[in-house]
């Protein structure tokens, strides 16, 4: 018997009986619904951690200085790197995108008669932008000529705009950092909150030289980290290693001596979150596949009662020349069409709940951008969970079925 | 070579303490084309014959052989497709598929046998349901027709695979006595007109008088096994004077 006849015969066989069929499809419904939204929203925590950690700039590596230990304090605090090794990591390591010196201030902002204090202040380098895969929306970045001079300049993030102009453009004002006059020549595109719940924006950057001369007054020439962002992630590794290898042939560091510097990178950062995500949605998916085997559980009851009915019917079957495996086919495929309608029903359910979820989300907590997910492997991977549901639950009393004897299912009342 | 040849053949059903033979030692030979009736009391192992000769259950001893083909030894696959190919069933209850068309039923030995498009097995249905007079209830369910019609549509569905036998289980059990002599009728008709073989299990005289041979039962023996109807009838009286 063709394969096309047999689910004809099954889905006739279903419309007999809709009301039981809708209840029995019902489990598998919220089965597969439960599942497809828990994956969908736990894809959504996945692709928004994911669209953080590039926001934090791609494929970002630090460089800290390495350990100095005081009294017994060990910190790391050795004023061991220089703008130079930023450069020189920046010119010379072939995996490396761009490099950028960091120096880290704090302090009062005034523009008239406002004042503010920004979360971050920090002295960059020319490649700041790069490293970090950000972008302007109004001015200019700093040129090497600012840094080479001290430039007195500053690049500002977007919520220090309502902070200290209200309606003026911030472009070409001066502003006082600190008592010394900065004019403002950039303003950086917005990024939102990180998802540490941190305002991104809330971020005024200088020339890394003018920091260190002109705020904190350092006659030393050291910085202190360095943000390197390598050309893929894949490259992180090779990076590291490149990175590494020049600092201590900058550095003149022999074998078997310390370090005097750090290299971490985001990667860790980045595949722990992705395992936590995952960790939870697999967890949560879990719970939701129990209903699914309860419904399987539901279908499997049905099916039985159904043969049981149906015995004279087999009988009949099997009197016209259907073998065993014709009748095996014809209920498993009728308990297969079952659960795969419930399917359907359930990633059509599911997808709807997760948009609504996402609706709900992104209305309840502004700011986020929480993105919806329904991907086609994952309403694959479902539909294919619930056929082989149905294979599961149908095969025994399908079984039972197909081992009938003709002249007792026959005789059956 | 006859069509088929029953050679001590035996059934028994084991019931644990007891063993009940239902089958004690039949032998016997049918040719293409008889018309026979099986006749015997209640319990005398015609259902039992009936039923090792339509394929639906195996002896536990002895040799059945079919155009040739060993039945015993053979798996229940094997009998299935034998069953689909070679015999067609008409019971007593009818037993059609309710809630299913009369075209639908007839076209179901098909479905089991050689693939065959549907517009074939349309046809090839159609062509059986004319032939037993149905011509104008395709699309009818069992429950809208008669017991005459619904004997009709079984029987067009054990023809529709062209059967060398056709075999009938009580087939007039459940019908008055006009329609029981319509479907006798028939049955004469396609055992004269196509030489198919056919075989009746009956109880009542009136039906298996209509057959050349028939062939009496009792105790799980054939006690008569004759063309000459008062013979076998006789032996069916002395059946019922001793019981």
């Amino acid at each position: 018997m063709s394969l096309l006849d047999t689910v004809r015969i099954a889905l006739r066989a279903l419309l007999k009986n809709k009301m039981r069929a809708v209840l029995t499809v019902i489990g598998v419904v919220i089965g597969i619904a439960a599942v497809t939204t828990i994956v969908s929203i736990g894809q959504g925590a996945n692709r928004l951690v994911q669209g953080e950690l590039a926001n934090l700039g791609t494929n970002v590596i630090f460089v800290i200085p390495g350990q100095t230990t005081d009294g017994g304090v060990r910190q790391n605090d050795a004023p061991s790197l220089t703008a130079g090794d930023a450069e020189a990591i920046g010119s010379q390591c072939p995996a490396v995108l761009a490099a950028s010196p960091l120096v880290f201030t704090g302090g009062q902002v005034i523009y008239g008669n406002e004042n503010w204090s920004p979360k971050e202040m920090l002295g960059v380098g020319t490649d700041f932008l790069l490293v970090r895969n950000w972008r302007l929306e109004a001015g200019s970045f700093f040129s090497q000529a600012d840094l080479d001079s001290k430039a007195k300049v500053c690049v500002i993030g977007q919520t220090l705009i309502p902070k200290l102009f209200r309606t003026t453009n911030p472009i070409g004002q001066t502003l006082r950092v600190n008592n010394v006059p900065v004019r403002v020549i950039g303003i950086l595109s917005k990024k939102g909150a990180n998802m540490v719940g941190d305002d991104q924006d809330n971020l005024l950057l200088m020339p890394q030289t003018t920091v260190r001369k002109r705020l904190l007054g350092s006659p030393m020439d050291n910085i202190h980290a360095i943000m390197v962002s390598a050309r893929s992630t894949n490259q992180m590794s090779v990076a590291t290693r490149q990175i590494r290898n020049l600092l201590l042939e900058r550095h003149d560091i022999a074998p078997g001596e310390e370090d005097d510097f750090d290299i971490t990178d985001m990667e860790e950062v980045a595949g722990m979150l992705g395992m936590i995500t995952g960790t939870l949605t697999l967890m949560l998916s879990a719970i939701a596949g129990i209903s699914l085997v309860v419904g399987g559980v539901g279908i499997m009851n049905i099916m039985l009662v159904s043969v049981t009915e149906r015995t004279r019917e087999i009988g009949i079957r099997m009197a016209l020349g259907a073998r065993g495996r014709d009748i095996l086919s014809q209920f498993l495929i009728e308990s297969v069409v079952l659960s795969s309608i419930g399917g359907v029903i359930g990633l059509a359910l599911g997808t709807a709940m997760s948009m609504a979820a996402t609706m709900l989300i992104n209305a309840y907590k502004p700011g986020t951008d929480w993105p919806m997910v329904v991907s086609f492997p994952a309403a694959l991977v479902a539909m294919g969970f619930a056929a082989a549901v149905g294979v599961f639950f149908g095969f025994y009393p399908a079984r039972r079925a197909s081992k009938l004897d003709p002249i007792d299912a026959l005789r059956y009342e | 070579m006859a069509l088929i040849e029953l050679r001590d053949v035996r059934r028994e059903y084991d019931l644990g303490e007891v063993k009940v033979h239902a089958l004690r030692t039949v032998s016997l030979e049918i040719e293409q084309g008889e018309f026979i009736a099986l006749v015997g009391p209640s319990g005398s192992g015609k259902s039992t014959l009936m039923n090792t000769l339509g394929c639906l259950d195996r002896p536990t001893h002895g040799s059945y052989r079919l155009d040739g083909e060993e039945i015993v030894s053979m798996t229940r696959d094997q009998r299935a497709r034998i069953r689909n190919k070679q015999l067609g069933f008409v019971f007593q209850n009818f037993n059609l598929l309710n809630r299913t068309s009369a075209l639908e039923n007839v076209e179901l030995p098909l479905m089991y046998g050689p693939r065959m498009s549907a517009r074939q097995r349309h046809d090839r249905a159609r062509e059986v349901l004319d032939q037993v007079g149905l011509g104008d209830r395709y699309h009818h369910h069992p429950s809208q027709l008669s017991g005459g019609q619904q004997q009709r549509v079984a029987i067009a569905r054990a023809l529709v695979n062209r059967p060398s036998i056709l075999m009938g289980d009580e087939p007039t059990g459940n019908l008055d006595s006009r329609t029981s002599r319509e479907v006798i009728a028939l049955f004469r008709e396609l055992n004269e007109r196509q030489r198919i073989t056919v075989i009746l299990v009956t109880h009542d005289p009136g039906i298996a008088r209509n057959a050349e041979r028939t062939i009496v039962l009792r105790d799980g023996r054939v006690v008569e096994d004759t063309t000459d109807f008062a013979k076998a009838k006789a032996a069916l009286e002395f059946d019922a004077d001793a019981s």
